[in-house]
């Protein structure tokens, strides 16, 4: 009874900082609608600066408290509410999270970079005091932990219910254009609940670092726990977050003292709020579709088929010549690069396309490459069933996100990425714990592709046949759709379009071509284990994806070679490893808002030349008869295909006696090719 | 029994009743017009009627059927077929990938064989806006983007057309054809329900008029009973009186008055007061 009595007290307690932690996350999304993945690294870097302040500075550890919490982390979230998250929550939803998960990394980063890898240990508060209940003891922190939760929703209540600034934030979560007509600000607003919201996930962080130690991932990963609480509150109402808060630190509690310590079970203790979280999620009610276009939408460019059959024979070319030349250990690496940009393309076509975002898409690859291990001789159909059991896990994951908007899909991979990644991957049947399992080469016609050049090649053939699939389904009725669906939700509907089950096939496509991936990399290396596919590892994947440009191939491919060279860069120094982190993350933070990345500047530089020494080249060429004089104002088009484009001539140039007819002809021939 | 039955239908949002018992109908091959000042409810009619929004209380039928439970959809698969206020073409795509769009989802898997590229063009050529179809969405005028949106719907050849301001956007001329359009379509034997602040077009093409105002019926029938109904005129002229003008915010006189007779040019600033609610 009495061990009854101090897991409920334990677990009472690590609600009231999950409570903490919950509200402030609640508090900056209904205020402006950006869900603030990083809530939990703001909490981590705010720990930093406390321990800091009292170890390194050796101030009192009042000053210090009061310094993080009124000083810097209201800075902060001043800061982040003014200069990165602005504007953010009226455009598509992929993008506030991409900048949000750019911070969660950069801060990650940072965070390594300030206070590299040590043993630091920062003391409870009031460590000499303790209460006895009964038989239960309770230390000084645990109450001074609860006491903080209830003065928190005290003061949150007295801030909202009682002044004109909490009036405001309430009208704001309503209606933030209303909230402007009647002379609100709602800059201002937002930029105080980031400064509260920022506050309070450092008052959690400071509260858990005693518990959980100074780490750069523990205390960040424990949004998690703190937005399964507030999801509860469907992000909205607090009563219902502190309530999720509580239910959850109690259900972690008793899962650790009651669950058996063998076998499956034991490991569903780790997983407890991903899967409280999935519960709540199936329990939510139906969410109305958007009405009012999302702003700031950019379309993906899209080549001509030349052009890419041209690029596609240069990169087969240039891996062949690879494969013939460097070392066993470079081709690895080259083969590492192409899993990459698979998986890459696996979100051109969610995130690039679709305006769906994954947090999980490397753990998509890990069930690829887990089915993949389990073949006994791996060949085509063996290939093709790995990524087919991916793209059914990853239509299972989204299926109870089914009747959900975007941000929730996005926050149950990351949920689904914990369970994998703790649970699944680690049983006996998959991996096992801390293991690995072999995997043969991939067979074709009964041919094992036994070298390693050979094998590199062949990803590269998957990649350039995956990316063609991709370009050819954007320039086909799905790829319409998906457009349509992107730019407006609620026209979809009422045209007949079930979003829903349109959302899952395109998670699934998506997990199934992460799932090839996975499958063709375990295949490369022989041996793979849980390791290769951690799910904090798909977040930097995204942020690459994003910065080099999500909607082209041409992103995905210097993207996957990005992600390749970062383990490589920071093995001679592992401090680099923290800067690049925080080079990728806060470069997604400013990147985030353009989805077509550093490829499009390439496009745009690629085009400049075209025209310059097209017109030149043309100027030197004789005006053919029957032609006219090549009009200057119609330069290539930005980002319409082929077909378009030659359209275009044909119906722009319409009353126009001479040159109507052959355009026209190559316009609805192409037309019928597409 | 009519096509739609809007039947003693509640919308609450938080504390405002944005709808108040309303109970109207639209009949098959009429052009039913629903008129109202700025925030009388009716969008958030057309959002019930389309599914996007579910009522607090009542019940909406369509074609004998409650369609209350069925998803929007499905109602769009049924035969209606909707409009936005707020543009809500694909402005990412050309106009005619956008009636490309439609035609697609209309047909399914059958449209992955079938090009239909007469068909887009005729549709195009029929709200008359074939000129654009090469524009991006995003980049033609809003009285285009209005008729975009028609041409849109009638890709899926619906029984009942729900338009919401639709001619706002449109010149005289343009209004004109339009109005013939309306008249067309209703000769097909669709409904046509229209919200509309051009009281010239509602009187000159609507069967029925309803009139919405606070969320409530306030009266209903023909263009000419409407037009001389003086609770309608109130709803619409308020108070001429200045002193009554000036009451609190509560009272909904604070929005510029409008007049019935001509286009309203006003209501781009009063809509954010009473409709952004929604």
């Amino acid at each position: 009874m009495s061990s009854f009595v101090s897991f409920t007290i334990f677990g009472l307690v690590s609600g009231a900082a999950y409570a903490i932690a919950a509200s402030g996350l609640v508090l900056t999304y209904t205020t402006t609608r950006v869900f603030n993945i990083a809530h939990g690294a703001f909490g981590m870097v705010m720990a930093f600066v406390y321990w800091d302040f009292v170890t390194r500075q050796g101030f009192p550890t009042w000053v210090s408290l009061a310094l993080v919490l009124l000083v810097v982390a209201p800075a902060t979230g001043w800061l982040v509410a003014r200069f990165v998250t602005k504007g953010l929550g009226e455009g598509p939803v992929s993008v506030a999270l991409v900048v949000t998960v750019g911070l969660f990394v950069g801060l990650i980063g940072l965070a390594q970079q300030l206070w590299p890898p040590a043993a630091r240990y920062v003391a409870p508060f009031w460590p000499e005091k303790s209460f006895q209940i009964g038989e239960t003891f309770i230390t000084g922190h645990q109450v001074i932990t609860i006491l903080c939760s209830v003065v928190v929703a005290v003061l949150l209540y007295l801030l909202l219910n009682r002044t004109r600034i909490g009036t405001a934030m309430r009208a704001s979560v309503d209606n933030p254009e209303l909230l402007k007509l009647f002379g609100g600000r709602p800059e201002r607003v937002a930029s105080l609940s980031w400064a509260i919201g920022i506050s309070l996930a450092a008052l959690a962080g400071v509260l858990l670092v005693s518990v959980v130690g100074l780490d750069y991932y523990a205390l960040t990963l424990l949004v998690i726990n703190a937005y399964a609480a507030a999801m509860l509150g469907r992000l909205k109402s607090l009563p219902l977050t502190f309530a999720g808060a509580m239910a959850l630190g109690l259900l972690t509690s008793y899962a650790s003292a009651y669950l058996p310590t063998e076998g499956l079970l034991n490991s569903v203790r780790n997983v407890v709020p991903a899967l409280f979280l999935f519960a709540v999620i199936v329990l939510m009610p139906q969410a109305q579709l958007r009405i009012g276009q999302v702003k700031g939408i950019v379309s993906a460019p899209l080549p001509s088929l030349t052009k890419c059959l041209g690029w596609a024979g240069a990169l087969l070319a240039f891996v062949a010549l690879l494969a013939g030349w460097r070392s066993e250990a470079d081709l690895l690496l080259v083969g590492t690069a192409a899993t990459y940009a698979i998986v890459m393309l696996s979100l051109v076509l969610l995130t690039g396309y679709g305006g769906h975002v994954s947090l999980a898409q490397l753990t998509f690859a890990g069930v690829g490459a887990l089915a993949y291990a389990k073949l006994e001789q791996p060949n085509l159909y063996g290939l093709l069933l790995s990524a087919l059991i991916a793209a059914g896990v990853g239509a299972l994951v989204a299926l109870p996100v089914l009747r959900l908007t975007g941000l929730y899909l996005a926050l149950s991979t990351l949920a689904f990425a914990s369970i994998m990644d703790k649970m699944i991957f680690q049983a006996d049947f998959a991996f096992g714990f801390n293991g690995t399992l072999p995997a043969g080469r991939l067979g074709i016609l009964g041919l094992s592709i036994e070298s390693t050049g050979a094998y590199v090649f062949t990803m590269a053939v998957f990649l350039v046949l995956v990316a063609f699939g991709l370009l050819l389904l954007r320039r086909g009725v799905i790829g319409r759709m998906l457009i349509a669906m992107r730019d407006s939700p609620a026209a979809c509907g009422t045209l007949g379009l079930d979003i829903r089950w349109f959302r899952v096939g395109l998670f699934g496509m998506s997990a199934g071509i992460a799932g090839l991936a996975g499958a063709l990399f375990a295949g490369l290396r022989g041996t793979i284990g849980s390791a290769d596919f951690q799910s904090f590892n798909s977040l930097p994947l995204l942020l690459l994806a994003v910065v080099f440009g999500v909607t082209s191939v041409t992103g995905a491919v210097l993207g996957g070679t990005g992600l390749m060279l970062l383990p490589v860069l920071s093995s001679g120094d592992p401090q680099l490893g923290g800067l690049l982190f925080a080079i990728i993350g806060f470069g997604a933070v400013f990147a985030g808002r353009d989805p077509n990345g550093l490829a499009n500047l390439l496009f745009r530089l690629g085009r400049m030349g075209e025209s310059r020494l097209g017109s030149q080249i043309r100027a030197k060429l004789p005006v053919l008869p029957g032609r006219g004089e090549p009009d200057p104002d119609q330069g290539p088009v930005d980002d319409g295909s082929v077909e378009v484009a030659l359209l275009d001539n044909g119906s722009a140039v319409g009353p126009v006696d001479g040159p109507v007819e052959p355009v026209r002809e190559v316009g609805a021939h192409v037309a019928t090719r597409g | 029994m009519s096509l739609l039955e809007v039947d003693d239908v509640v919308v609450q949002f938080g504390g405002v009743t944005a709808v108040n018992h309303a109970s109207f109908t639209a009949e098959a091959g009429r052009i039913t017009g629903l008129i109202g000042p700025n925030g009388a409810g009716k969008t958030t009619c057309f959002n019930v009627i389309s599914g996007l929004q579910k009522p607090t209380e009542g019940k909406v039928r369509f074609d004998g059927k409650t369609v209350n439970s069925t998803p929007v959809h499905r109602r769009s698969k049924r035969g209606m077929a909707r409009t936005f206020q707020r543009l809500e073409a694909f402005g990412s795509l050309t106009v005619r990938d956008n009636v490309r769009v439609a035609l697609d989802i209309h047909r399914g898997l059958a449209g992955l064989v079938k090009p239909g590229r007469a068909d887009i063009d005729a549709l195009l050529e029929r709200v008359g806006i074939a000129g654009y179809a090469q524009e991006r969405a995003d980049s033609i005028p809003t009285g285009t983007a209005r008729l975009l949106e028609l041409a849109r719907c009638l890709a899926g050849d619906p029984k009942l057309l729900l338009l919401d301001e639709p001619s706002s956007g449109l010149d005289e001329t343009e209004t004109d054809s339009f109005g013939d359009l309306l008249k067309d379509l209703a000769a097909e034997g669709r409904g046509v329900l229209m919200v509309e602040h051009d009281m010239d077009l509602v009187m000159a093409v609507c069967d029925v008029i309803h009139v919405l105002d606070f969320g409530q019926v306030i009266a209903s029938g023909l263009p000419t009973a409407i037009r001389s109904d003086p609770l309608v005129q109130k709803a619409y002229l308020g108070y001429s009186d200045v002193e009554e003008s000036e009451m609190s915010d509560e009272t909904r006189h604070d929005l510029p008055a409008v007049d019935v007779t001509t286009e309203i040019p006003v209501v781009a600033g009063a809509v954010g007061t009473r409709e952004a609610g929604r």
